[in-house]
């Protein structure tokens, strides 16, 4: 993919934008102060993190032991820094949900990595990665954080290949690269389309080491329920046996929430099944404050909804878009006809003709819209599934014709096998079919530069924070950044907090830790005694409809409004009538989802609340009100250029907006542009 | 599609447990296997009955967390995992059997769910290379052969099911670790380590209660990432040599 042409703000004039203010979301919310310190170090941006690793103070080897850490998720962010921490001698507690440690969601990303190694001598560097993750992410994310993981992201691939990650490979026996997510250097290191799995297993592996050694101890199958702060500072958590049902009480020096991304939150996503928010929102509802909820990924390429069963979507890697080529009828009554007895003439390739410099291959959220678009006028194709057909055709056919199917079977066979073992569909004879998918949130807890949170003692890394991909995230960068966090960042910064040590020993009938205890306890014993008629699923469902609907591709001040009354009306019927059957004392998976479900709702909420207060639209986020006349994203830069750092008030009172104003010193803000 | 499900009940681990019948109508074809389970767990909870618990996460094939005996095989009828199976391949009015993996050393939890924690003590005794991170060398370094490469990866994409177990009459876990043992065997990064890896590995395997290897290739058949049955010579022949060097 190439890549787009840009212009600076001034030339790209926002026309039909109004000077003043602009604030829809009036009345949602409290105005708070602004967030002035970010922790960033001062001086030139190449010298800021060997400076602050400098600065952060060491603890002596012999203290580590008596130094203890929670680390809640095993997935690349939360499994490299609990091995990490582990050889460095710290004592260890590492937490998941699933039924080991290497099954996290982590797993599943295909694609790649992303490292400036410039192995191709094709002019990559640590700047240009920088760079195009600041550009990708639409210049809202924090420029030191994104230098800093550019800087780390060569160690990340001396340390997986020094663990036996099998990347893919040359003939010379040097490791491969490619292109990958519109960007015009080959940096992305993979192994087939399975670079997550491979990645996450490297880490579980030196995970599992350490428990070998000692240091390590893993609870699986157990889910934080909520975290324990005492005199203002983090100091462990409320897990649930998942197995026993057993309530636990888990005291540490300092807590790790690396519990990845809450794009369940729309109910179908491409996330893994038990994917949630409720290790951050516990969080969250304790002081953390959440940064950007509502920058949403979406991703073109996955395969549509097949009926109401539908549980999750799968993603098809967007390097399909390359050679596949993008179409609807032009014609309502043909929508339903097969679609190889459509004539050429009758075809919209609507991305072709909207887009005709970058075509197929323009930026996933306009190749999302546009297939909205389509959609929603009624041009969709597919099984109509309320009512609707949501999917567009991906046709191969012209690329098979220039190939020959051997030719495409070479790229794409994987990929192309996946489809039809799903679908029942084989793609070298009819086009496939494609709708978008949430697949991402750059949004998470707010961190500043040592990825602490806005609460002393709770550090937050990968997916669950926001830091480093502002409105949107470029492809492979997902799988660096949560390496980065912990192999290579957390590690030294987690050390000059835990310099302060040893800690004031805190027992398990602090009155602090009993109050966090019998909160969870109360929401269970609630979930269990409702005994209404709705599944907790259907809940879900109906939540991910409305977001999805509301919240999802395209966002306006009234769909926003309503989503917030819908979502509130549907949350008290949530815990009215909710129907979980089963013990506490038991493996429960409804009560597991409960929990699940009623932090979605008040996460939903908030999402909307700040999708309100953002009137423009850059990378993942599109607000109909800021648009060109062509229908293409507006940015602001001049009211907007923030991160949101929203603070939690009270069950009934309106959330508190921080905004910390982001300053580019290395880089001039640029406008996008793909006509 | 109309279904009768058998499925194997068990409150517990410690609970006995039998198998129930269910009628399910109005099965899609395009619905997964999993998504046919979510269905009548909804029915279950709407008539007031605890739904059927199994064990899923990715629901993409990757994850390894899915995995049940469908009418005596692992996974079910085709070559992948539960979650990728979908309903076209039974037919209308058939009767399904589903059960969890049956082994000594996964020992059930609850209906459909066993715990395979064994797994990952088995790659605590060895399933890794020792390299503390920060102190790995330049990653161009070392250059590895495009076909070890290759070989490493093929093997590597075991996703720790546990499908080779509960195919296996002796429950044995060869298979699993052999994949393991492979994957790190063909890299030069693996080679220090390699006497150690394969002999505390096996010392495992068996304290945990798996079977031994009789060379009947179920586990393979059973695999949906068709890992091999070469992998497991390869472990044989890496024990052999372990023991020479006077493992
Ligand atoms: C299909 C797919 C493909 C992708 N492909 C790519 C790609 O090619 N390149 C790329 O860079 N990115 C990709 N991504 C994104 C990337 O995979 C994720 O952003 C990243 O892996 C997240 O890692 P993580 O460690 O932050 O969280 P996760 O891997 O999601 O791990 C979360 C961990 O937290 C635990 N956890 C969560 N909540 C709790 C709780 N309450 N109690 C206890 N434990 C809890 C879980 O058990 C798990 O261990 C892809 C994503 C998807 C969905
Ligand atoms: S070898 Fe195959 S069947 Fe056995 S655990 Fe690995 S993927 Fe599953
Ligand atoms: S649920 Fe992940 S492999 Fe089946």
């Amino acid at each position: 993919m190439d890549m787009p042409d840009t212009v600076t703000s001034a030339e790209a004039s926002p026309s039909g934008f109004l000077d003043g203010d602009y604030d829809d979301a009036v009345g949602y919310y409290t105005p708070g102060d602004p967030v002035v310190d970010t922790k960033a170090p001062d001086g030139p941006i190449a010298e800021r993190w060997q400076n602050r690793k400098f600065e952060a103070r060491l603890v002596n080897p012999a203290n580590r032991r008596k130094l203890s850490i929670i680390i809640v998720g095993t997935g690349l962010a939360g499994a490299s820094a609990a091995a990490t921490l582990g050889e460095a001698g710290y004592r260890v507690k590492s937490f998941c949900y699933q039924d080991s440690p290497r099954r996290a969601h982590s797993i599943a990303a295909q694609g790649g990595i992303n490292a400036a190694k410039n192995y191709k001598e094709d002019g990559d560097s640590v700047h240009r990665l920088f760079y195009d993750t600041v550009k990708g992410g639409d210049y809202r994310s924090r420029e030191s954080n994104v230098y800093r993981l550019a800087e780390v992201s060569t160690n990340i691939i001396d340390q997986c290949v020094a663990q036996g990650v099998p990347f893919a490979r040359e003939y010379g026996g040097l490791l491969d690269n490619r292109s990958f997510g519109g960007v015009q250097v080959s940096r992305t290191f993979y192994a087939r389309g399975q670079t997550g799995q491979q990645l996450l297993i490297g880490a579980y592996q030196a995970l599992e080491r350490q428990v070998a050694a000692g240091t390590v101890e893993t609870y699986t199958r157990h889910e934080m329920l909520e975290l324990v702060t005492v005199d203002g500072k983090a100091r462990g958590i409320i897990a649930r046996d998942m197995v026993t049902g057993e309530i636990e009480t888990h005291i540490a020096d300092v807590v790790v929430l690396a519990s990845g991304g809450y794009g369940n939150v729309f109910y179908l996503s491409t996330n893994a099944m038990g994917c949630n928010v409720t290790a951050a929102w516990r969080a969250h509802r304790k002081g953390a404050y959440m940064a950007n909820p509502c920058f949403t990924q979406i991703h073109p390429t996955c395969i549509p909804v097949s009926g109401s069963h539908q549980s999750k979507l799968t993603l098809m890697s967007e390097s399909l878009r390359n050679d596949g080529r993008i179409w609807v009828p032009k014609n309502q009554a043909d929508c339903e006809k097969d679609p190889r007895d459509i004539p050429e003439e009758d075809r919209d390739y609507f991305l072709e003709r909207i887009y005709p410099s970058f075509g197929n291959l323009v930026p996933r959220d306009i190749a999302s819209r546009a297939a909205k678009n389509m959609c929603d006028e009624g041009r969709g194709v597919g099984p109509e599934v309320d009512g609707v057909r949501r999917g567009v055709y991906l046709d191969f056919a012209a690329a098979i014709e220039r190939l020959g199917r051997a030719g495409v079977e070479e790229k794409y066979d994987n990929l192309l096998d996946m489809y039809e073992r799903i679908t029942g569909e084989n793609p070298y004879e009819v086009p496939m079919r494609i709708y978008p998918a949430v697949h991402y949130v750059m949004g998470g807890l707010w961190v500043d530069y040592d990825l602490q949170s806005t609460i002393p003692g709770l550090f937050v890394t990968g997916e669950a924070n926001f830091s480093d991909h502002g409105a949107n995230r470029l492809g492979a960068s997902a799988l660096m950044q949560g390496l980065a966090d912990g192999y290579f960042v957390l590690p030294h910064t987690i050390r000059d907090y835990l310099a302060d040590g040893p800690f004031e020993e805190i027992s398990e009938d602090h009155p602090a830790v009993v109050e966090a205890r019998e909160s969870v306890k109360g929401r269970i014993d609630h979930f269990l005694s409702v005994n209404g008629t709705r599944s907790v699923d259907s809940y879900h469902r109906e939540l991910g409809n409305i977001m999805w609907e509301y919240c999802g591709m395209e966002r306006s001040e009234d769909g926003l409004k309503k989503a917030i009354d819908l979502i509130r009306s549907l949350k008290d019927d949530f815990y009215r009538n909710v129907k979980v059957l089963g013990s506490a004392e038991t493996l429960n998976q409804s009560l597991e989802k409960a929990g699940r479900v009623a932090d979605f709702f008040e996460l939903g909420e908030l999402m909307c609340i700040d999708a309100l207060n953002r009137r423009e639209s850059c990378g993942g986020h599109f607000r109909a009100e800021s648009q060109t006349e062509d229908g293409e994203a507006l940015r602001h830069d001049d009211e907007y250029a923030y991160v949101s750092a929203w603070e939690w008030a009270g069950d009934d009172a309106a959330p508190v907006l921080h905004k910390e104003d982001l300053v580019y010193t290395a880089i001039e803000m640029k406008q996008r542009s793909y006509k | 599609m109309n279904l009768t499900l058998k499925i194997w009940r068990q409150p517990d681990a410690t609970s006995a447990g039998a198998m129930h019948t269910y009628e399910l109508s109005e099965v899609s074809p395009d619905m997964s296997f999993l998504e046919m389970l979510d269905v009548l767990n909804e029915q279950l909870n709407d008539k007031g009955e605890e739904p059927i618990a199994f064990d899923s996460d990715c629901r993409e094939g990757i994850c390894g967390t899915c995995g049940l005996m469908i009418n005596g095989e692992a996974h079910g009828p085709e070559v992948t995992t539960t979650c990728q199976l979908h309903m076209r391949s039974f037919s209308d009015g058939e009767t399904i059997t589903i059960e969890p993996w049956r082994s000594d050393a996964f020992p059930v939890v609850k209906d459909l769910i066993v715990d395979r924690s064994a797994f990952d003590r088995i790659i605590q005794q060895g399933g890794y290379i020792s390299v503390n991170t920060g102190s790995a060398p330049e990653a161009h370094s070392v250059p590895v052969p495009r076909d070890d490469a290759m070989r490493a990866f093929n093997v590597a994409t075991c996703i720790g099911c546990g499908a080779c177990v509960a195919a296996c009459p002796n429950g044995s876990a060869s298979l699993f670790m052999g994949a393991k043992i492979t994957h790190l065997g063909e890299l030069p990064q693996g080679q220090p380590e390699r006497d150690s890896r394969v002999v505390n590995m096996v010392a495992q395997h068996d304290h945990e209660g798996f079977g031994g290897c009789t060379n009947i290739g179920a586990c393979t058949a059973a695999c949906p990432k068709e890992i091999p049955l070469d992998v497991i010579s390869q472990l044989n022949k890496d024990l052999r040599t372990a023991i020479k060097h006077g493992h």
